[in-house]
């Protein structure tokens, strides 16, 4: 393998400049107007625009154990063609990332793909059953240098543990991400408790079960001098109460997914099932609330929580369904159509809740830009010019459980440059060997830097 | 009628069609020869996810009325228990022909996901899901107050004015979701009263009015109609409330609660009944219980509805 270079002509920054870009040896190596393309291969970037790759703090891959709807390989692919050239890969796989063993395993798994860089999630509690705290130590110090902490899927609800995990992972420098959902309050649930859940005979999963436990959460961050991050924030009264918090001084920050931004438990009404999720989709308000908060900063991050699923998991009666959808490809054409279109993020902002924050969080060296000379070639052009009809050919995953098919999304990722190189070319997911090629070509070079 | 999944999505006119049909169906069942040739040559299923032998053996009673013949298909679980899905349940019952699929599901909108799944062409008759809907049964109770109320007059009227408490636990309870839509479509104005643990925290779409107090609603309301619910099993479990005394004390039909009712007031129960509970013997076999004809109508309605879903009522707007 030679190295690969290319020269991106004619992109738009998200301060309006325009400008080439010369990517060689894994970073930006020159910027400015007409730059030579001296053996580079050119992208014509003309009226796209340039953003540092994206960087999500909420995936599930799925691996090991649930490889029928997801692998590191096919969730890096749907990641890299929605922009992203980093993820955070949840701890709720079979078995749980709970040990230095797994998470260098997915990490290891997400180098030989080489799409995107793959940040293990390390597991707060062995086997997510809250009860005991798995081996944070060892991830932490693993290969994998895990520093986001989760039992997503499950919330870490005994307040004792709570508290000492928080305790735990600060003497980490990680971070605690929170599940937000008291278990008692949640039994059975199915969706949003409202009036909606009242004629559509379903177990309601009310608002205050979320915000009961951020609310708790703050309160135990704040009295252990911990940081907090609150995973999928869903509700107007959880934008209050971090609001309130922050005021206070508590160290937390907070996510948003793109579906709690766009779309509402009026869907539910079809009983189809690619609209359960959890936490359910709420009201109108709900997504005003939202959208608000992560215009004045209140929410700090967008994060997909894609979440693959076979169709025999999804395509069955309401009950019986799995909670998730499949975010990553889609999530910058919603955060486009919700936060942009709109008027309340400006596109310098789009890039600090989908790439910078997110990469300050994780703790992701490398990642979250900015697009400047001699910083990594982590990079997305992205069209904000054109609209689509989503369907099935947008999406590069192996699931196909995403709510916003048939629907009318702007925008479309053109290329995506992950360690300088091209995982996502004229808007095609570049072949998997090749990409694999340059990850082992790079390996080998950091191998023998050292 | 394409399907039958919900009360809600009946007019008016829609309404008193099916409980005209089932008119002329009680009409048959005082003739010398019980049943019509309607549905000779049609497959009907009764598919079952729950027991519930007496919805199924009404809709059986129903469909063989109308000379259809009839497929009982009790599935083991549900996928719900990781047994037989739905969707192989129904193809299966696709691949042997059936007309109708009469459905009885534990999961709220099963009978909603069936009929828009493509999995099968049958028209689908919503049997009860989950916690949400059991449209016959509400056309059963509406028929029955008709007949108590407009007597031989019955054809073409509606239950205007007609004043109905529904007592109990209306949280869990499918028939009280489509005795709401429905009774309000025929008019009628419906109060709702039980313990707020037993009640949604929104009931707005409901449309209905909310008392805690059931003394309190007897006095002021001057019901027409007193329906009780069942009390089921699981929600003692839950702690929905105390313990059955305090329940039967405070919410329960028993004799000296339903001597102070107005004279005129009819007693229903969709049944099984927990005498004692939720309802008194006193209440319960009084002449203005009509608990035996609502089971005698549930069978008319049954054939109404299979006829208007199955034999392609022309002139019906739906």
């Amino acid at each position: 393998m030679t190295d690969t270079s290319y020269l991106v002509r004619g992109a738009e920054t998200v301060d309006g400049t325009r400008t080439d870009l010369l990517l060689r040896d894994g970073l930006v190596v020159e910027a400015g107007t007409g730059l030579s393309a001296a053996g580079a291969t050119v992208v014509d970037a003309d009226g796209l625009l340039v953003l540092p790759g994206l960087v999500d703090l909420h995936t599930h891959l799925r691996e090991p154990g649930g490889e029928g709807s997801e692998t590191v390989l096919t969730g890096s692919r749907a990641a890299a063609a929605g922009g992203f050239t980093a993820v955070h890969a949840m701890a709720n796989s079979s078995p749980v990332a709970d040990t230095a063993g797994v998470v260098e395993q997915v990490q290891a798994l997400g180098e030989r793909a080489g799409y995107v860089e793959v940040r293990p999630v390390g597991a707060v509690s062995q086997g997510l059953a809250g009860t005991h705290l798995s081996e944070i130590g060892a991830m932490a110090r693993s290969r994998a240098a895990v520093r986001v902490f989760s039992d997503d899927g499950s919330c870490v609800a005994d307040p004792l543990l709570m508290r000492r995990a928080l305790e735990y992972v600060k003497g980490f420098g990680g971070v605690l991400a929170q599940h937000a959902q008291e278990p008692r309050l949640t039994l059975g649930a199915q969706m949003h408790e409202g009036a909606l859940s009242a004629e559509l005979g379903l177990a309601g999963w009310p608002a205050v079960a979320e915000e009961a436990i951020i609310a708790r959460d703050v309160l135990l961050a704040h009295h252990v001098g911990a940081r907090l991050h609150v995973c999928h924030v869903s509700t107007a009264g959880s934008v209050e109460v971090l609001r309130w918090a922050r005021s206070r001084g508590v160290e937390v920050t907070a996510e948003v997914t793109p579906h709690h931004l766009l779309l509402t438990e009026d869907l539910v009404a079809s009983y189809d099932s690619r609209y359960k999720v959890n936490p359910p989709l709420r009201r109108q308000e709900d997504v005003d609330a939202l959208r608000a908060a992560l215009a004045d900063g209140t929410i700090d991050v967008v994060a997909t929580d894609h979440a693959p699923h076979t169709s025999e998991a999804k395509c069955c009666e309401w009950d019986a369904a799995a909670n998730g959808m499949v975010g990553l490809e889609s999530a910058l054409p919603v955060v486009q159509a919700t936060m942009v279109d709109t008027g309340l993020l400006d596109w310098a902002d789009v890039a600090r809740v989908l790439s910078t924050t997110p990469a300050r969080i994780g703790r992701v060296a490398g990642q979250g830009g900015p697009v400047a000379v001699g910083a990594p070639a982590e990079l997305t052009l992205y069209d904000r010019t054109v609209t689509r009809t989503f369907s099935t050919d947008d999406l590069a995953g192996r699931s196909t459980n995403s709510p916003y098919l048939g629907r009318e999304l702007p925008g479309r990722v053109v290329a995506t440059f992950h360690e300088g190189r091209a995982t996502v070319l004229d808007g095609s997911v570049v072949d998997a060997e090749e990409v694999a090629r340059g990850a082992a070509a790079r390996a080998a070079a950091r191998a023998v830097a050292r | 009628m394409r399907h039958l999944l919900s009360t809600a999505d009946l007019s008016r006119a829609q309404a008193i069609r099916v409980l005209d049909v089932a008119e002329d169906m009680a009409d048959v069942a005082t003739r010398e020869v019980r049943k019509l040739p309607t549905l000779r040559g049609t497959t009907v299923v009764n598919l079952f996810y729950e027991d519930s032998t007496r919805t199924r053996i009404s809709f059986e009673a129903a469909a063989k009325r109308l000379s259809a013949d009839v497929i009982n298909f009790a599935a083991k679980g549900s996928s719900v228990s990781k047994g037989e899905s739905l969707k192989d349940t129904a193809q299966t019952l696709a691949a042997m022909g059936a007309d109708g699929i009469v459905l009885r599901h534990p999961a709220s909108g099963a009978p909603r996901v069936l009929a828009d799944s493509g999995w099968v062409d049958a028209g689908v008759v919503n049997a009860g899901d989950g916690t949400h809907e059991h449209p016959t049964q509400a056309l059963l109770d509406a028929f029955t107050m008709r007949r108590r109320v407009h007597g031989a007059g019955s054809r073409g009227r509606d239950l205007d004015g007609l004043r109905v408490l529904v007592v109990g636990d209306v949280l869990h309870s499918r028939v009280a979701r489509s005795n709401a839509w429905l009774l309000r479509t025929l008019g009628a104005t419906v109060t709702v009263v039980a313990p707020p643990t037993l009640l949604p925290v929104d009931v707005s779409r409901l449309g209905v009015d909310v008392r805690y107090d059931l003394d309190e609603a007897v006095a002021e309301v001057r019901p027409d109609v007193v329906m009780m619910l069942r009390i089921q099993q699981e929600r003692m479990h839950e702690a929905a409330f105390p313990n059955p005394r305090e329940y039967a004390r405070l919410w329960g039909l028993g004799a000296e609660r339903f001597r102070r009712l107005p004279p005129h007031t009819l007693v229903m129960h969709p049944g099984p009944m927990n005498r004692g509970l939720e309802i008194g013997d006193l209440a319960a076999d009084s002449p203005r219980s009509t608990v035996r004809e609502q089971v005698a109508n549930g069978v008319s309605v049954r054939m109404a509805v299979l006829y208007l879903v199955l034999a392609g009522d022309r002139e019906d707007p739906s």
